[in-house]
C-alpha cells in the first residue's frame, strides 16, 4: 500500500502521504479509529474505546486522536477495500494488546499527574467498556434486534423488578451492593482516594447490578443466539433451494426429454461437474479476473468429455493463477486429453496436475490401445509434436510414453516460480 | 466368500452394488440407509467389510465408525462417495476407514477394493491420493505436538501416491518403481497410518486454505 501511495505523491497528487488511511466507511468523527483498526487488524470498537478512555485521562486521548488525524492520509476513495478478516485468535490477541497499551498509558498518565482523579477515570473506563462492547458492536439492524428481543422477553429489567419476579433476597443483596458501591465511590470521589478503593467501589456496584439483572441478560443473549442461528439456517436453505432449482431441476427436466442415452449421460455429467464445483465452493475464477490452473484444467476436461464420450477424472494438488506458461501447459494437456479421447479407445482418462514450488507438472494417462513409441502412427506424430513443441516454446518439457495395449501417458512439466 | 454390509441412503445405489458384486465371491449380509440402521445391522450380522457412504442421514459415515469403535467385532470399512469434499473424506479415513473410492468405480475395481480392504490393505483412489498429497504437501508450521515420523511422507511414499493419483494401479506402480506389489501395499498402508494418526496440520482444516500455493 505504501508503495502505491508513494507513487501517487511522485505524480504530484494532492493526496497526503500518511502512516495509515482513515476509513471512509467506518467512521464516527473522522474515521481515524476505523482506519487504524483496519491497519492493525483489530475491531474498531477496541480502538475507539482506547481513545475514549485515554480522553478521560486529562484529555490525552483527544490529543492522540488529533495527532492520528494529522498523521493519517485521506480515505481511499472508491469502493472500500475488502477487509481481510484476521482469524479470531490473532484478532483477540491484537485487541488484548491494544487494551494493554491503553491501560499502560493510563498508568503512565496517572503517574505524570495528567489525571482527573481515580474514581472518575477508572469507573467510567469500566462502564464505557461494557456499554461500548454491546452497543457499538452491533450495527443498526443488530441494535434493532436487541431492542425487539428485549421487548419479546416476558420481563424487561424494570418490569422484572416492579413485578417482583426478581426474588426478594436477590433484589435486596443487589441493591445493597449497588448502594455500597455508589457510596464508596462518592466517598472517594472527593477525597481522591487510592486506586484500589475506587476499583473496589466499582466492582461492588457492578456485582450488585449483575446479581439483579444477570439472569435477564443471560436469557436475552441466549434468545439472540437462537434467533441468529435460525435466520442463518433459513437463509442457507433458501440459497440451496434456489441453486437446485436453477441447475439440478432444470437438468432433470431436460433429461426426461432427452431422446438418446448419449444425450442423457452428457447432460448428467455436465450437471455433475457443475454441482461438484458448487459444493466444493470452487471459484470459477479468482477475484481479479485471472483464472486458476485447476479450474482451467477442469473446464478443458469437461469440454472434451462433452465432445467425445469419455470420462476424465481430474486430480489437482495445489493451485496457481494462470500465466502464459501455465496457459501453454493447460493447452498442451487439453491436446493430450483430446488425443487420448480420439485415439486410445479408453473410456476413462486420468489427469493429474501438481503445483510444486519450482514447477507445475501435468500427467494425462489412458489405459487404451497405446502404440509403439518407436513407430508413431502418422496422425499421432503431428499431435505429439504440437504438444511437445508448445511446451518447449515456453521452456517446458513434454514426454510421451506408450506401449501397445498398455495405454499412453503424456507427462508435461513447466518450470515455474511460485508467487 | 467375503461377508459385506452395504450402508448407503440411495436404494438405487445399493441394488447397483448388489448386482455388480459376484455372488460367488461376496455375500451381502445386510443393508442400511442411515446411521442407526447401520449400527444395528452391523452389530447383528458382524460383516467382514462394510461399504460405507461418506454422507448419510444421522451423522454421516463417520458416525457409524465412531459408533462401532468400542465393539469387539472388527469390521473393516471402505468409504464410498460421490463427494469431492476433502474434509468429509479425510474425516472418515481418520475415523478408521481403510480406504476411499468414488462411486463411479467400475464393478471389477470395486470387487478388487473390497478384497484388498478385507485383506487388511489400504485402498487409495486417485482422488484420495491427491487429497493426501495436498494435505502433506508444503511447509507447515511445526507445532509442539507434531511427530516428525507421522507428520511427513517419505520421498518413496510420495512417489507411490503420485503414481496412484496419476491413475496407476498398484501393480503398475510396482512395475514403474521396480519394486514388488507387496512393497507398494506397505507404503500405502504406512501413508494410511500417518493420515489417521498424524496430528499435523489439523488435517481437517487444510482444505480451506489450500486455494493457492
Amino acid at each position: 500500500m505504501s508503495a502505491r501511495t508513494g507513487s501517487k505523491v511522485a505524480t504530484a497528487s494532492r493526496r497526503r502521504r500518511g502512516l495509515f488511511a482513515r476509513s471512509a466507511t467506518d467512521r464516527v468523527v473522522a474515521g481515524v479509529a476505523g482506519g487504524l483498526a483496519e491497519a492493525l487488524g483489530v475491531d474498531a470498537v477496541v480502538i475507539r474505546l482506547a481513545f475514549v478512555v485515554l480522553g478521560l485521562a486529562g484529555g490525552f486521548g483527544l490529543a492522540l486522536y488529533l495527532i492520528g488525524w494529522l498523521a493519517s492520509e485521506d480515505p481511499i476513495s472508491g469502493a472500500p477495500r475488502e477487509r481481510s478478516l484476521p482469524d479470531s485468535l490473532t484478532h483477540s490477541r491484537h485487541a488484548v494488546a491494544v487494551g494493554f497499551i491503553a491501560a499502560g498509558m493510563l498508568l503512565l498518565l496517572r503517574a505524570a499527574g495528567i489525571w482527573f482523579g481515580d474514581a472518575l477515570v477508572w469507573s467510567v473506563a469500566l462502564a464505557a467498556f461494557g456499554s461500548a462492547v454491546i452497543w457499538t458492536r452491533s450495527d443498526d439492524a443488530g441494535r434493532a434486534r436487541w431492542t425487539r428481543l428485549a421487548t419479546r422477553l416476558q420481563r424487561g429489567p424494570v418490569e422484572a423488578i416492579a413485578l417482583g419476579r426478581v426474588t426478594r433476597w436477590r433484589l435486596a443483596m443487589g441493591t445493597l451492593l449497588v448502594i455500597g458501591g455508589m457510596s464508596t465511590f462518592l466517598a472517594y470521589h472527593y477525597s481522591l482516594g487510592s486506586l484500589r478503593n475506587a476499583a473496589f467501589a466499582v466492582f461492588v456496584a457492578v456485582a450488585g447490578l449483575a446479581l439483579i439483572l444477570g439472569p435477564w441478560t443471560y436469557q436475552l443473549a441466549r434468545q439472540l443466539g437462537d434467533e441468529r442461528r435460525e435466520r442463518i439456517r433459513s437463509e442457507e436453505r433458501a440459497e440451496v433451494a434456489a441453486h437446485l432449482h436453477d441447475s439440478v431441476l432444470q437438468t432433470l427436466a431436460l433429461i426426461q426429454r432427452a431422446s438418446t442415452p448419449e444425450e442423457m449421460s452428457t447432460l448428467a455429467r455436465g450437471q455433475e461437474r457443475e454441482l461438484r464445483a458448487w459444493l466444493s465452493d470452487r471459484p470459477p475464477s479468482s477475484a481479479n479476473g485471472s483464472r486458476l490452473l485447476s479450474a482451467a484444467v477442469e473446464e478443458a476436461a469437461a469440454g472434451i468429455e462433452q465432445r467425445h464420450r469419455v470420462r476424465i477424472d481430474v486430480v489437482a494438488v495445489g493451485d496457481a493463477t494462470l500465466d502464459d506458461r501455465l496457459r501453454a501447459l493447460v493447452d498442451a494437456a487439453t491436446e493430450a486429453m483430446a488425443n487420448a479421447a480420439r485415439h486410445s479407445g479408453a473410456r476413462r482418462i486420468s489427469v493429474y496436475v501438481e503445483v510444486a514450488p519450482d514447477a507445475v507438472s501435468a500427467f494425462v494417462r489412458d489405459e487404451g490401445s497405446g502404440f509403439d513409441s518407436a513407430r508413431l502412427p502418422q496422425d499421432r506424430r503431428g499431435i505429439a509434436e504440437s504438444i511437445v513443441g508448445r511446451m518447449e516454446r515456453h521452456g517446458g518439457v513434454a514426454t510421451v510414453t506408450s506401449e501397445p495395449s498398455e495405454g499412453t501417458e503424456v507427462s508435461l512439466r513447466m518450470p515455474w516460480r511460485a508467487g | 466368500m467375503i461377508r459385506v454390509f452395504l450402508v448407503d441412503d440411495h436404494e438405487l445405489f445399493r441394488s447397483g452394488v448388489r448386482s455388480a458384486l459376484d455372488p460367488r465371491r461376496f455375500e451381502i449380509v445386510g443393508e442400511a440407509s442411515d446411521v442407526e440402521g447401520a449400527l444395528a445391522g452391523i452389530r447383528r450380522t458382524s460383516p467382514e467389510v462394510v461399504l460405507l457412504d461418506v454422507h448419510l442421514p444421522g451423522g454421516g459415515g463417520r458416525a457409524v465408525i465412531d459408533g462401532l469403535a468400542g465393539d469387539s467385532a472388527r469390521a473393516r470399512f471402505l468409504a464410498l462417495s460421490v463427494s469431492d469434499d476433502a474434509q468429509d473424506v479425510i474425516g472418515v479415513i481418520r475415523a478408521g476407514a481403510r480406504g476411499y473410492v468414488t462411486k463411479t468405480i467400475g464393478p471389477a475395481d470395486l470387487a478388487d477394493a473390497i478384497e484388498r480392504v478385507h485383506g487388511g490393505d489400504a485402498v487409495f483412489s486417485p482422488r484420495l491420493a491427491g487429497f493426501v498429497l495436498d494435505a502433506f504437501g508444503g511447509d507447515v508450521p511445526v507445532t509442539q505436538a507434531s511427530d516428525p515420523e507421522l507428520d511427513q511422507l517419505t520421498p518413496r511414499e510420495r512417489e507411490v501416491l503420485r503414481y496412484i493419483a496419476r491413475g496407476y494401479a498398484y501393480k503398475q506402480v510396482a512395475r514403474q518403481l521396480s519394486i514388488s506389489a507387496r512393497t507398494v501395499e506397505t507404503h500405502v498402508s504406512a501413508v494410511l497410518r500417518k493420515l489417521q494418526l498424524s496430528s499435523r496440520y489439523e488435517l481437517t482444516r487444510w482444505a480451506t486454505d489450500r486455494r493457492l500455493v
